[in-house]
């Protein structure tokens, strides 16, 4: 006979792990990165095989120096690699990929301890380095036409900003508009959003709140809302960057107010500041006061009496 | 109202159908001296004594405490020093059977006619919570402050377990009886008798039956685990919060497993002490799951053998269900007054525990609106502060964090050691 295991209790568990969700949310991604293909052409295959393959063997080869354990199994480091293709244009150069997803997966997951461990989320804030550090990158080609040493066309936030003529709802509702990888196609990431939250992935207080938050502001503001919530990276930031997990509040009601948050900060910085785009921004400065709105939104436990302030 | 937080379980009720069987008296029984919370006793025979079914065999002074008898008639041959499951030490009893099964003349119902009384001979019919956590009943059934409400708690929310659920089906009219008995002895007005929704004959049953009584309400709970905790069955039946540090009582509640109702009132009529339990014996290594009655101080192994255990292939053995059980070390130990179910396991997932994701998954199920996440990084710099500003204490190990958390992360065990570390007043 066996020796008898003996551990606490519970005795079961649930067949949901980390590496099934991180499945899950690469799942969620096909839709957009097959609509991708369809509107910038052949070129958005290798680049993204790029920012994933370099993701993973960045993280190895981050968790081997540190003598830690590896973690490329969990599939985190390949979400990561997919979101941030996902944030590039298509001309991007691929050594470009490479640095972003340095950024990503050494600077800011791993020298902060790994997953969960992050305080801002990767792919965001490597978007960030490489449009504010290497400005050349920005360079937008017409959907459709997979012409990718054509000069730069304006993604429909810069029309928007010079006042000139712009796409149709329904061109950008589909995504056949200039712009990152991922992030044109709103019905796509929308599909993929709803499957996550039909799941149980995600929460979709996070995104509700910043799209609503969003579409409130400028309608106020008198900017064509539908408009301003269909362009950009709205839709990608909202269902898969406002719900990543290690960098955004825990409760329900701390994800309203980080959605709210985000929906606030890229209003601002569109009608009012100089850059076309906000919601990168709006993202990583959430993501910093996360800390802030958790210790001031949690749950009241069942039955506890008050905490008593001045203590400790 | 508020909805409580809770996770939905496969119920794995198999032996719900299972009409309770006898376990055939062994032909040695070993009865430990502590079977339940409170102080252990000192065993009142010695080697060589003869003992009869029912005759006391342990008792103690202390007044937070219960009474042991014997479930057998025949010889002591041993009384030693034994550990039990839950890590106390205490004596064991060790006793030859002669298969006569004579009863013993203090077998005899009790004489009750005040609460004194009935609170004495509770204490003496050895009963204890037979849902598993072996709260002394007297002591339970006799508050301080003044009770309204008595309820029933025949939820029965772990998987695999049908001890309560086999007592509300064979055993109605004690159930009911029982129930009448208590809310006459202690004065409390209305009695309800909540049972989760995978019961549907038992409620139907019982519906049936208190139809002509107002004061006994039959509450239907959504299965939702952990539906019978005691302050989840509490707040879900009457909407009465059980304060931190307070007691049901406080809030003018008692809550009384089933099968200890039915049990107390078979006492009064026959006075038979609390020798043999039912117990769900299931599991992947238990080859034909049942119910069987056995004999308090039964040896696992032969239970297990008698419902055709792989005992080759087993490699795990919990007392109790899945989510709150305790691992059993040994097969050798024996029946005690709280095992509702045994759980033979043969094939065991342990995964690797890696890092916590925050995904919150935790928080979206904790009963209590803990933040099992939080407890678990707090406890492991020792912030003790930080502990208690998470309430930490409220935990009640019910499992739910670790059963969902996909990192694997033991949280519901790092809270009962978070717990540890706050000092208590």
């Amino acid at each position: 006979m066996n020796k008898l295991i003996v551990s606490p209790s519970p005795h079961d568990e649930n067949f949901v792990k980390t590496h099934s969700i991180m499945l899950q949310v690469i799942m969620a991604l096909m839709p957009a990165l097959g609509v991708s293909i369809y509107i910038f052409g052949p070129r958005v295959v290798p680049l993204t095989a790029v920012c994933v393959g370099s993701c993973i063997l960045f993280e190895y080869v981050c968790r081997r120096l540190m003598k830690r354990d590896n973690t490329i199994g969990d599939m985190s480091a390949a979400v990561t690699g997919l979101l941030l293709a996902m944030n590039l244009p298509v001309t991007a150069p691929y050594w470009m990929a490479v640095v972003g997803s340095f950024v990503a997966i050494v600077i800011v997951k791993q020298l902060f301890g790994g997953i969960g461990q992050n305080f801002a989320n990767p792919a965001i804030t490597a978007r960030i380095v490489l449009m504010v550090g290497f400005p050349t990158i920005n360079h937008w080609i017409k959907p459709l036409e997979y012409d990718y040493d054509a000069v730069s066309s304006a993604t429909p936030l810069v029309l928007a900003k010079k006042g000139e003529e712009l796409p149709s709802y329904l061109d950008m509702f589909l995504g056949k508009t200039g712009g990152s990888l991922g992030e044109t196609c709103a019905l796509a990431l929308l599909l993929g959003g709803l499957y996550l939250a039909a799941r149980k992935i995600i929460s979709l207080a996070a995104p509700l709140s910043f799209i609503g938050s969003l579409f409130i502001l400028s309608w106020i503001a008198g900017d064509d809302p539908l408009y301003q919530i269909l362009a950009g990276g709205v839709f990608l930031g909202a269902f898969f960057m406002a719900t990543d997990y290690a960098t955004t509040p825990i409760t329900q009601k701390g994800k309203v107010v980080f959605g709210l948050g985000c929906g606030i900060i890229t209003f601002v910085i569109r009608h009012f500041g100089s850059y076309p785009e906000g919601v990168s921004f709006s993202i990583l400065l959430m993501n910093v006061l996360t800390p802030y709105i958790e210790e001031l939104t949690r749950n009241k436990p069942f039955g506890a009496k008050e905490v008593q302030k001045n203590e400790g | 109202m508020k909805k409580l937080k809770g996770i939905k379980l496969k119920h794995r009720k198999n032996t719900e159908n299972c009409a309770t069987v006898d376990f055939p008296i062994p032909q040695k029984v070993r009865i430990p001296m502590s079977m339940n919370m409170g102080a252990a006793c000192q065993p009142l025979v010695k080697v060589g004594d003869q003992v009869k079914v029912g005759q006391k065999i342990g008792d103690t002074d202390v007044p937070f405490s219960v009474p042991v008898h014997s479930g057998v008639s025949g010889k002591v041959t041993a009384v030693s020093d034994y550990r039990t499951a839950m890590g106390a030490v205490c004596k064991i009893v060790e006793i030859e059977t002669d298969g006569q099964q004579t009863v013993s003349e203090e077998v005899r119902p009790p004489e009750v006619n005040d609460k004194e009384s009935f609170l004495k001979a509770v204490r003496e019919s050895g009963a204890c919570g037979l849902g598993g956590a072996g709260f002394p009943t007297h002591i339970k059934l006799n508050p301080k402050t003044p009770i309204d409400t008595l309820i029933i708690n025949g939820a029965e929310c772990e998987p695999y377990i049908t001890a309560d659920y086999r007592e509300m089906i064979e055993c109605p009219d004690d159930v009911i009886g029982g129930v009448k008995m208590i809310k006459d002895m202690l004065g409390i007005k209305n009695a309800k008798l909540a049972i989760e929704a995978n019961k549907p004959e038992a409620i139907k049953n019982f519906e049936e039956m208190a139809k002509n009584d107002d004061t006994i309400d039959i509450i239907t709970l959504p299965s939702v685990y952990p539906q019978g905790a005691e302050k989840i069955i509490i707040y879900n039946s009457t909407g009465v919060v059980v304060k931190e540090g307070e007691l049901p009582a406080d809030g003018g509640v008692i809550v009384i497993n089933i099968s200890t109702v039915a049990f107390l009132y078979r006492y009064m009529q026959d006075g038979m002490p609390l020798v043999k339990r039912r117990i769900t014996v299931d599991g992947n290594a238990v080859g034909e799951p049942k119910n069987v009655s056995a004999v308090i101080g039964t040896p696992f192994r032969e239970i297990l053998e008698f419902c055709k255990t792989d005992m080759d292939a087993m490699i795990k053995l919990i007392g109790g269900g899945p989510m709150m059980g305790m691992s059993i070390p040994d097969v050798e130990m024996p029946v005690v007054k709280t095992s509702n179910a045994l759980l033979a396991i043969k094939s065991y997932d342990v995964s690797k525990t890696t890092s916590c994701i925050r995904c919150g998954r935790c928080v979206r199920v904790c009963p209590m609106e803990l933040v099992p996440a939080d407890i678990d990084r707090a406890y492991r710099i020792r912030n003790i502060d930080e502990l208690k500003k998470l309430n930490a204490l409220l935990c009640m190990n019910c499992g739910s964090c670790t059963y969902v958390c996909p990192a694997n992360r033991k949280l519901a065990e790092t809270n009962q050691l978070a717990k540890a570390l706050i000092p208590r007043k």
